[in-house]
């Protein structure tokens, strides 16, 4: 289930509907709002934007339709069906135009979208799905349970080529009970289930039966019911989308909204403050450094706000492994060693990353869980920057200087590696570097390897060439990280692509996802989290805040805490008098 | 003319400082300085030229401080007296990464022009010795390579390759020598029916050895003048593909990556890419202008 | 001339077949077999999308099989399609760049030899000047200072400040609603920056080589006739002199073709221009070896056209050739 993104979004809200999904990110430099990290607390947003919020409320003015809104982006998307897009261009366009049938609320609370309600069987087994009655495709075809049951076959057909299969594999029994009635039935308790049923399966069943989903118009034409219809898709240059005036939640207020591809991100800077762009996602330097001049402030509006985000140090723990299995046969002969981990933890000074390469907007992680979520735990092991203690710890592991060099050798090996990172990615490849220099002065020399996104994921990451890897990953609301962690998840391709392996984990993550009691949730996961922080298959790096900007004429913007702000973009707006483009029919 | 034949050398830039030998005639080789020298523009890139070399050698003892040194308490400082160029995104000293990356650009550009011209030496050679289907097939296929876009053809084989400092510069080598080629083929054609071709050949000389011995020493001028200008090319590609983020990994540093890096600070940190620009800027002037000099002084046919 | 004509056209057919053989020669490059790479490329390459690969490029069969049974797709435009998500047909993603690309770099093209030449022809009246030293220096700024530093100094001051001229991208908001004029003119607006900025990067290869033409022609003998005659300089140098020295310049004109459809990586990204070098790029990176292939090919073919369209014209406007 979890995804690669290759950039991350400017809004955790567009990704209604994708609600559960695991991206694993690259943001690229720039777009990037999932950058930044959090750890302070969810309920930071920045003072300035909340300044900012507060008198732009004094000024009560009045919704008004009309205007365009423009929004920046580094990334074309590839494909406008949810279900097979793997990057996040794509699914912050489709997630506009296509509805799923729950969302979560700005409270983290999961909420009907598509499904007016449901109910869940005592044992937690079967979901029954109310639908809303009199949506409309955009053509004018009524949506029902059909076009969901569809979109149930079409991702779980083998053929189709999505990542996001998993989920769904664990239904037993799914049916369209009429028109308006869809019920899922799951073998075994499977916690996560609710949240899975965003937009990645409802499909126009009227348009796509009986054909080849992957050779569909509608990857490029989308039809949807969301609050946004497809108009046109220039490519290289924009897509452009019009209000739907049927939306079930009420006609959007912005009369356009439009994704310009700008692929480097000087311009696009240059772009928002010549006026081309409305909304884009600030990097860590421009958020802190550029963007204080009174002409900025008058004109923009900085947002902060924490993101389900966060960036590690993923090391090989396994030499070979079994091709069809996944299960290592030959562990890491230095990474499988858990001082060694610790010992590089002790020598990375997180502090000084959040500093130098987020400016401060984010904070140092502690483990692989969403900070001030309920599934947090706060109290674990961390490792404060100790050069000293890591040479002491990597000594212990038989790990000295003895020829002089400077680097550190045992049985006659340097230790020496390479991180993998992704291009274009500034905050990382900077990251990497300052992991490099900090690792040299305790004698371990590594090299660093930018590759484009998608040769890096598909090359390295899924065929396990790597030893270490400076990545991100973006969570799903739900605390299920089975994919992740889970011995059984080794297989090419598969996430645990560390080959974490430890059977206590194992159990309690199975028993995480198989109860639907928060407090039995809870305790397994407070638990993972302790063993993680002490073993380390992945050195927790930071955690980042997302940063997008907006034209200060937009109103109506709410940004909320690992939700973002696109889940009411409906209800943006600008006053009549400051509206800049007028939408000619 | 009969001391020309020790002059050969296969390097392509031994040359440079031998193949004037042919010139031993003091009057020729005082014609060469007098009209060199004349030329201030072309002596002013000479010197730049060697200053560079300097400035690559003796880079560890120019620096002030560590080139891969990150202080994250002092990230993009202005220039000052600590920081004479200033500080990057990481607090590394820019000074010190310029005079660092002129090793890279340096060393780019000889490699990278050698392996051309050797390339485009042989081949030309070759091909303009012996005519016949032999040179229809090469100048054939010089065609074929001058026709594809020659960023693209680096872009592609960059990409299967491991980005590195060898693999661009043999790239960029093997893409680029067709210009010699084309050259030194011309050459050949009006020299091998010279006197002294014919003559060594009545002596019963082997091909090889009149190709390298005695032909190829008098073909060199225009060769290394275009190897001259070449560097200046070469110099430019690799930092294009740094900047491009598919040439010299991080932390090497190299004008190219500086740039990047200059690129995404433009408004708050013009000394990030102004330094590396000026170097790049420089470079290529001087390597410009010392080839166009040593042209104009080389050809006996220019009127002074 | 005719006979010319189609030796030059039977000379094109080794060459184009040693173009598709060098773009074919790029895939079999990849490390590993070509088999492994095509089939993992991307994960969500489902095993009948494998299959089809593998059909199209024929991988069971022996290497000049294969080249074989693609050259003939390949007559016919067909590519097979990108290997990206979107897996679109190749020849449809290099359509939709290769005109904005083609009409960008003949506008800098057109620009460059409006300004180069007569900077080259004026220099070399005048070797060694004030002026030559001046002009000099300046086509080598153009030359060696980074493109995208001065690109985004340009933005800047145009776009930014001034707000004359926009950023970037080919057209404005609510362009469909511009009258046909208003349209041309939006266009030009978005092409200003980029057009200029190119032509300047271009200008030293050709005033420089005018320079150096037009230095040589003019110690030839004839013009020494002419001088002697008693003609006046002007009309020694701008109609007997200037008429030589310009024609080699057709065939640099010919040379400049792979350029025209090149594009320029860096420039296209810092200026979000859809064109043939962002394309280009993007399949690189991704290894999208049919979109990788499509361009080499298609680039190549249209210069060969572009040079036989050169040497046309080089045998109109030189009589030696003419007469043969």
């Amino acid at each position: 289930m979890l995804t690669f993104a290759r950039q991350s979004s400017n809004r955790w809200s567009c990704w209604r509907g994708f609600n559960r999904a695991f991206v694993l990110i690259i943001s690229l430099s720039t777009a990037c709002c999932l950058l930044p990290t959090v750890l302070t607390g969810c309920t930071r947003i920045d003072k300035e934007a909340n300044a900012a919020q507060a008198a732009n409320n004094n000024t009560t003015t009045t919704p008004a339709y009309g205007d365009t809104i423009v929004e920046g982006t580094i990334g074309e998307p590839s494909v406008l069906i949810p279900m097979l897009a793997g990057d996040a261009s794509s699914h912050n366009v489709a997630g506009l135009i296509i509805n799923g049938l729950v969302k979560y609320d700005k409270d983290l609370s999961l909420i009907g979208d598509l499904a007016e309600s449901w109910d869940i069987s005592k044992d937690g087994l079967t979901i029954t799905f109310r639908l809303r009655k009199g949506v409309r495709w955009t053509d004018g075809v009524e949506f029902t349970a059909h076009d969901v049951m569809f979109g149930y076959k079409t991702i779980i057909y083998e053929k189709t080529p999505t990542p996001y299969s998993e989920d769904f594999k664990q239904v037993k029994k799914a049916e369209a009970i009429n028109k308006y009635t869809f019920r899922v039935t799951y073998e075994k308790p499977f916690a996560p289930a609710l949240s899975s049923w965003g937009n990645l399966v409802v499909l126009p069943k009227h348009l796509l039966e009986g054909k080849d989903i992957t050779k569909s118009e509608l990857g490029r034409h989308p039809v949807g019911m969301g609050p946004y219809k497809f108009v046109k898709w220039t490519p290289g240059q924009e897509v452009v989308l019009e209000s739907n005036p049927d939306y079930f939640e009420g006609r959007p207020y912005i009369d356009r909204y439009m994704y310009r591809i700008i692929p480097d991100p000087a311009t696009m800077f240059l772009e928002l403050k010549a006026g081309g762009i409305d909304w884009m996602g600030l990097t860590p330097i421009q958020y802190t450094k550029q963007t204080n001049t009174p002409y900025f402030e008058k004109n923009f509006k900085k947002y902060r706000y924490p993101a389900p985000v966060y960036t590690y140090m993923g090391l090989n723990l396994c030499l070979k492994r079994d091709k069809t299995t996944g299960q290592c046969i030959e562990k890491h002969p230095w990474f499988s060693d858990k001082r060694v981990r610790q010992a590089i933890a002790y020598a990375i000074d997180k502090q000084e990353i959040v500093d130098g390469v987020l400016f401060g907007l984010g904070s140092p992680a502690t483990g692989s869980f969403v900070p001030n979520t309920w599934s947090y735990n706060p109290n674990v092991k961390k490792y404060e920057h100790n050069p000293e203690k890591a040479k002491q710890l990597l000594a212990e592991a038989g790990w000295k200087d003895t020829d002089g060099d400077n680097v550190l050798d045992k049985d006659g090996r340097p230790f020496e590696f390479t991180i993998l990172t992704n291009q274009g990615n500034s905050v990382r490849i900077n990251t990497a570097t300052i992991i490099q220099w900090r690792l040299a002065q305790i004698g371990i020399k590594v090299k660093v390897r930018t590759l484009e996104w998608s040769t890096f994921i598909n090359e390295f990451i899924d065929k396990r060439r790597f030893e270490a890897v400076v990545l991100g990953w973006s969570l799903g609301l739900d605390p299920d990280q089975y994919d992740i962690w889970h011995s059984s998840k080794t297989k090419e391709k598969e996430f645990n692509f560390v080959s974490y392996n430890n059977p206590e984990v194992d159990a309690l993550l199975e028993k995480g996802r198989g109860t639907f009691d928060i407090e039995k949730r809870k305790k397994a996961y407070f638990r993972i989290q302790e063993i993680l922080a002490d073993e380390l298959p992945y050195i927790f790096l930071y955690v980042p805040d997302a940063t997008p900007v907006v034209h200060s004429r937009f109103k109506g913007i709410a940004p909320a805490p690992l939700i973002g702000m696109g889940y009411n973009i409906h209800k943006w707006y600008v006053p009549e008098d400051l509206q800049r483009h007028k939408v000619i029919p | 003319m009969g001391e020309s034949a020790n002059s050969l050398s296969v390097s392509p830039f031994l040359p440079l400082f031998r193949s004037f030998n042919y010139m031993t005639q003091p009057t020729l080789k005082n014609l060469f300085w007098h009209r060199f020298k004349k030329n201030r523009l072309a002596v002013i890139g000479g010197i730049i030229v060697f200053g560079l070399f300097a400035v690559s050698i003796f880079a560890p003892f120019i620096a002030p401080h560590n080139p891969d040194a990150i202080n994250v308490k002092h990230v993009l400082e202005s220039p000052s007296f600590s920081h004479l160029f200033g500080t990057d995104d990481l607090g590394r000293d820019i000074l010190s990464r310029v005079i660092y990356g002129s090793r890279i650009s340096l060393s780019v550009g000889f490699v990278a022009v050698g392996i051309a011209t050797v390339i485009g030496i042989i081949f030309g050679a070759l091909s303009g010795y012996y005519g016949g289907w032999f040179d229809t097939v090469i100048m054939r296929f010089v065609d074929i390579m001058l026709s594809i876009p020659t960023f693209f053809l680096i872009l592609a084989v960059i990409a299967m390759l491991e980005p590195g400092i060898w693999n661009i510069m043999i790239v960029i080598g093997i893409t680029s020598w067709m210009g010699v080629a084309r050259l030194v083929r011309a050459e050949f054609l009006s020299l091998k029916e010279r006197e002294f071709v014919l003559a060594a050949r009545a002596l019963g000389a082997s091909d090889l050895r009149i190709i390298f011995r005695h032909i190829l020493p008098n073909a060199m001028s225009p060769v290394l003048v275009s190897a001259v200008l070449g560097i200046a090319g070469a110099v430019l590609v690799e930092s294009a593909l740094s900047f491009l983020g598919i040439g010299v990994q991080p932390p090497t540093a190299s004008w190219g990556n500086i740039l990047t890096i200059g690129k995404d600070n433009i408004e708050i940190a013009w000394w990030i890419s102004v330094f590396p620009g000026l170097a790049i800027f420089v470079t290529v002037l001087a390597y410009n202008l010392l080839g166009e000099g040593i042209r104009d002084s080389i050809d006996p046919r220019l009127k002074i | 001339m005719f006979t010319y004509l189609l030796k030059r056209l039977i000379e094109m057919i080794p060459t184009l077949i040693g173009i598709t053989l060098i773009s074919f020669f790029i895939i079999q490059l990849a490390p590993g077999k070509p088999t492994d790479v095509l089939a993992d490329l991307n994960p969500k390459m489902t095993p009948e999308a494998r299959e089809r690969l593998e059909k199209y490029y024929n991988l069971d069969k022996p290497t000049h099989v294969q080249y074989w049974m693609w050259l003939k797709r390949v007559v016919k435009l067909d590519f097979g399609d990108s290997f990206s998500t979107d897996r679109r047909p190749v020849w449809t993603k290099i359509k939709e760049r290769l005109s904005i690309t083609i009409l960008i770099n003949s506008l800098a093209l057109l620009l460059i030899f409006i300004i180069a030449i007569p900077i080259g022809v004026s220099s070399a009246v005048r070797p060694y000047s004030v002026y030559d030293k001046i002009t000099t220096i300046i086509v080598f700024i153009g030359f060696a200072i980074p493109t995208f530093w001065f690109a985004l100094l340009l933005m800047i001051l145009f776009g930014v400040n001034l707000h004359w001229l926009p950023i970037s991208g080919l057209k404005s908001m609510g362009y469909e609603g511009f009258s046909a004029f208003g349209k041309i003119w939006d266009k030009v607006n978005h092409l200003i920056l980029p057009v200029t900025l190119e032509a300047f990067g271009g200008l030293a290869g050709l005033s420089r080589y005018m320079r150096s033409n037009m230095l040589e022609v003019i110690r030839q003998d004839y013009i020494m006739t002419a001088r002697a005659k008693g003609l006046p300089e002007t009309k020694v140098i701008y109609k007997h002199a200037l008429r030589n020295a310009l024609l080699p310049v057709i065939t640099i004109l010919g040379l400049s073709i792979p350029g025209l459809i090149g594009g320029s990586v860096i420039f296209e990204n810092i200026f979000g221009i859809p064109g043939m070098g962002q394309l280009f790029y993007q399949a690189v990176m991704m290894r999208d070896y049919p979109v990788i292939m499509g361009v080499l090919t298609i680039g190549a073919i249209l210069t060969l056209v572009g040079n036989l369209l050169a040497d046309i014209g080089y045998a109109l406007a030189d009589p030696r050739i003419r007469a043969r």
